[in-house]
């Protein structure tokens, strides 16, 4: 499914959501109560896979995966008063993944029999070998002992399939409801529940099964005055979490108060869905007559529901090795973090800055035990004050750093789409001295806050980037002096993290998360997670966007 | 792929299990595959055979859709059973419609070409060792995608609509690069018939713009007379201006108050002219260079229709609810369009123009303000200072902050259209096209 018919079939704006497709339209619709079915016993899955594996080295290749994939979505849609949708979809299939004299070959099969698994295999091994003609750099692959039978699952505490959808819809109508008592005079909201039952064997000797759950309630609201036609939007300050439905029951000890004078929460691991409509469909309408910014140089103090998607593209992307390295100079693109950049020891950013990869961070939406080439999961520095250490990588690119293990970044967003390097969570570690956000932003004379992700956009080499935001306040004086509204600032990656000033603590550290991030071709959605607390920049260009059309 | 009668046949026995006041069925079919390299050499490769079915069953205004994707007889009725079931416990849709009668097609396209259902593996392998070869010759580096795929729908309901169609596709791009990392060019294209496709051709012109694309001078940013090739202006991989300006001729969004076209007081702008009186952007499910589906997926004709007109707003497309209820034509979303050019090529428009920037793409284009359709994005893969009717040098990319409504009022030149991503799209030469700053990136 193509990004704009999702928005279409969701009635979102189109600024509310990122990335080019969504997981599970291309799958089978099922009863919501098939979520809950078991799908194939381990017993059963060990027996499909060592089909492959025996028939991939058969047909003559030197290493191969299999990876036996259920994947279970439910996605529910309402706005105003009445529900736009209910989905549940079930994939189900193979995908087969094969070296042969250094060149990778891939296939993958909906019918789950061994005979199919077989001929999957065999096509795989013939695809390598038919590319290994024109190939030029064999692959070396990072040596991987194999684990055994183990297992893996995500901590939740209640399966979101399990609740009845009535509950669910219960809920977003409510929810509708407030933000149109509010004022807002459209809403449209939406639940997105996954569940990926993996299993992956590979001929190392591991047999792997993992059960990963995530969950992302949101919405767009939209006020409009209908005398001057001008329309403003306010989206949820919720993030997509590795959590089950508890995540949508609110919690006063995972709420943070956002600084005096603005009424937002920050929210931790759980989520009041209700309060955020309601406050939402005020401030959407407090939109319509804010005002304008003034263009220039300001200090920001950035929200982590914010500040994650600016670290998302200007250090979750550019540290890809694959991306260094000219993997994806023809889709996503290349990195200015070069290997020859690293060896200058130049500052990535000021020495507040210390940034970790963590594939295990509890309540993070990339939080596995294992990845999808079987390498067990952990967590690594990539930047240590203000210098960048490591970068992310996979099985097949470890030698080329002289690393002899993965980090394990592999991920397939399906059984039928190869795996490949992903993003692991990346997070800004909090500060070790105590500071809130409303001490912070005492010693700010004149800056801006930001709340909430807005419009993006980076180049492709990861320098120069624009980001707008949900919530604009000035700050002038040490106090948070109104709302603004026009407001995007440009900068460079960094110019703009060695402007880091300060980090909170972390009593204010919270995450950020997106379920579409896009990367590949065929182009490849993942979900990534990324911590921070509130964070200042001094001196950033900020812009007006406010333009007029006849 | 299933033929036709394949198809409808398995529709037919759908359609008979069924006990719903309505049923709706659709086969969907897609073969393909692709082939990834990078650093001259291949990285990834893979192959897709599927076909599904979808059946949607009503029971008054509660529908409720299951799918499946084998079809023997057991399957197909517990199929159409499990849509059944899903309907009685949906909720009553208030925007319910009753399915389509019997429709009329349009007939004579050409969207399926059998030179595409016969790629191998093999044709792909030699398509992207041409274009490697052509890098490793002049010492560039390249990273290109070829992807492949045929298709077929097939639609079928218990009011006595029957559709029938096949496509075909084939698209390749390539970045190439200088091995320092100071020159990068592009290019692409596509086609429904891959007899026509040369990726050493598209190939030939990214190594073309990366040569000499090096030593790029930093010039102020600031508004500039501009000639935005094909690919600055759609792309089948990002969001982009023209496509973003497509999207967003959405009826109901028009009428609700949330979109460019809004009316102040209520209302849209439909008949209003909002461009420049040359700009007209048609659909045509059979031109021959972009031929696609004539039906919409809930089983509307396509039709030839007119949304831009000599700078006026003609039409809008919408859900067919939202045309009952608000009383205007009953138009789906449009699949490929064509926007009307002239006979120009780009190297005419720059030899036009005294003074601009030639721009072969633009990047990691998204909203900032839907009000004004106001996007940024960056320049990429080759951006060139013109002087005197000709390119002078190599210049650093630019972020750019700027609205389509906006560009299409300062149009200066249209040139020649060509196909890119399924549509027919011409340079255009834009006067006071805003950039906002400086990137480094190559």
């Amino acid at each position: 499914m193509k990004r704009r018919d999702f928005v279409g079939l969701s009635g979102l704006a189109a600024g509310a959501l990122f990335l080019p497709s969504l997981p599970g339209f291309g799958h089978a619709r099922v009863d919501p109560a098939r979520l809950l079915e078991p799908g194939a016993d381990v017993a059963q899955k060990k027996r499909l896979a060592d089909a492959a594996l025996n028939a991939a080295k058969s047909a003559g290749a030197n290493y191969a995966d299999v990876r036996i994939g259920r994947y279970l979505n439910q996605y529910v849609f309402t706005r105003e008063k009445q529900v736009q949708n209910i989905v549940s979809t079930e994939s189900y299939g193979v995908g087969i993944r094969v070296l042969v004299a250094g060149c990778w070959g891939f296939a993958s099969t909906s019918v789950v029999t061994t005979d199919s698994i077989a001929a999957t295999a065999q096509l795989a091994v013939a695809i390598a070998k038919a590319n290994h003609l024109v190939q030029k750099e064999p692959v070396q692959l990072a040596a991987q002992a194999g684990y055994g039978e183990v297992s893996w699952k995500t901590p939740i505490q209640q399966n979101a399939f399990e609740v009845p959808i009535k509950q669910k819809v219960d809920l977003l109508l409510e929810a509708n409801a407030k933000a149109l008592d509010a004022g807002a005079s459209y809403i449209g909201t939406s639940l997105f529940q996954v569940n990926e039952q993996k299993y992956f064997a590979s001929t190392d000797g591991s047999y792997i099964d993992q059960d990963v759950h995530r969950i992302w309630p949101t919405f767009s609201v939209t006020a409009i005055d209908k005398a001057s036609g001008k329309f403003r939007s306010r989206e949820a300050l919720s993030s997509p979490m590795g959590l089950g439905y508890e995540y949508l029951t609110p919690s006063a000890s995972e709420q943070v108060t956002g600084p005096a004078g603005t009424e937002l929460v920050g929210y931790k691991q759980r989520y009041d869905l209700l309060a955020d409509a309601a406050l939402a469909g005020k401030q959407a309408k407090q939109k319509l007559t804010m005002k304008s910014v003034t263009p220039g140089k300001y200090d920001l103090v950035l929200d982590p529901g914010h500040l994650g998607l600016t670290i998302h593209e200007s250090v979750g992307h550019p540290l890809e090795l694959d991306r260094v390295l000219g993997y994806e100079a023809n889709y996503a693109g290349t990195s200015f973090a070069t290997l020859e950049w690293k060896a200058k020891n130049l500052p990535y950013g000021s020495k507040q800055v210390n940034i970790v990869a963590d594939k295990l961070q509890p309540g993070s939406v990339g939080a596995v035990g294992y990845d999808d080439e079987g390498v067990k999961t952990g967590h690594w520095d990539l930047i240590k004050e203000g210098k960048l250490v490591n970068y992310e990588k996979i099985r097949d690119q470890a030698h080329i750093v002289g690393q002899k293990a993965s980090d394990g970044c592999c991920y397939a967003d399906s059984w039928s789409s190869v795996q490949f390097q992903r993003m692991p969570n990346v997070s800004l570690q909090p500060g070790t001295a105590k500071l809130s956000v409303d001490d912070m932003i005492k010693g700010v004379d004149k800056g801006i806050y930001i709340a909430g992700a807005g419009s993006f956009s980076i180049d492709q080499q990861r320098f120069n980037f624009q980001f707008g935001g949900q919530m604009f306040y000035a700050i002038e004086k040490g106090k948070i002096a109104g709302p603004l509204e026009d407001v995007a600032y440009q900068s460079n990656t960094q110019e703009f993290w060695g402007a880091c000033h300060s980090v909170c603590d972390q009593s204010d550290y919270r995450l950020f998360g997106t379920f579409f991030d896009g990367k590949g071709q065929p182009a490849q959605i993942s979900a990534v997670s990324h911590g921070s607390a509130t964070t200042r920049f001094n001196g950033v260009n900020v812009i007006n966007t406010a333009r007029k059309i006849g | 792929m299933l033929s036709k009668d394949d198809a409808q046949t398995i529709l037919k026995k759908v359609l008979s299990f069924s006990t719903a006041d309505e049923c709706d069925a659709t086969l969907n079919g897609d073969t393909g595959g692709n082939v990834r390299s990078a650093r001259n050499s291949i990285s990834t490769a893979g192959a897709n055979d599927n076909i599904s079915l979808a059946v949607e069953s009503r029971f008054g205004k509660r529908s409720g859709v299951a799918t499946c994707n084998e079809f023997d007889e057991a399957t197909l009725r517990r199929c159409v059973q499990r849509a059944e079931e899903i309907a009685r416990l949906a909720p009553e849709s208030p925007e319910y419609m009753p399915l389509l009668g019997p429709q009329t097609y349009l007939d004579g396209g050409r969207a399926f070409a059998a030179a595409t259902a016969a790629i191998t593996p093999d044709y792909r392998a030699t398509q992207i060792g041409a274009s490697m070869a052509l890098c490793d010759q002049k010492k560039l580096s390249s990273a290109a995608f070829l992807n492949d795929s045929v298709g077929f729908v097939a639609k079928r309901n218990s009011k006595g609509l029957e559709a029938y169609q096949q496509v075909s596709n084939v698209t390749f791009s390539v970045t190439v690069r200088t091995p320092d990392g100071t020159g990068s060019g592009y290019a692409s294209g596509d086609y429904i018939d891959a007899a026509k496709m040369d990726a050493a051709r598209f190939t030939k012109i990214a190594a073309d713009k990366a040569a000499s694309s090096v030593k790029a001078r930093a010039i102020e940013p600031g508004k500039y007379t501009v000639i935005l090739e094909p690919n600055a202006l759609l792309s089948n991989v990002d969001t982009s201006l023209l496509g973003a300006l497509m999207q967003s001729l959405d009826a109901r969004n028009a009428d609700e108050g949330r979109s460019f076209l809004s009316k102040k007081g209520g209302g849209n702008r439909k008949g209003e002219k909002l461009f420049d009186e040359r700009v007209t952007i048609y659909s045509d499910p059979l031109n021959p260079d972009i031929s696609d589906l004539t039906f919409s997926g809930d089983g509307r004709p396509q039709q030839r229709t007119t949304w831009i007109e000599k700078g006026v707003v003609k039409n809008l497309y919408s859900t067919r609810f939202w045309a009952q209820k608000a009383g205007i034509p009953d138009l789906p979303r449009p699949n490929g369009w064509v926007m009307a050019g002239g006979t120009q090529s780009t190297a005419d428009l720059i030899k036009s123009t005294a003074k601009g920037i030639l721009v072969t793409r633009l990047w990691y284009i998204r909203p900032v303000d839907p009000q004004t359709l106001l996007f940024t994005g960056l320049t990429r893969d080759g951006t060139f200072y013109i002087e005197n009717g000709q390119i002078k040098f190599p210049v650093k990319n630019f972020r750019f902050n700027e609205s389509p409504v906006i560009m299409l009022n300062n149009l200066e030149a249209i040139g020649k259209p060509v196909r890119l991503a399924g549509n027919l799209v011409p340079p255009l030469k834009i006067r006071d096209f805003t950039f906002t700053s400086l990137s480094d990136a190559v």
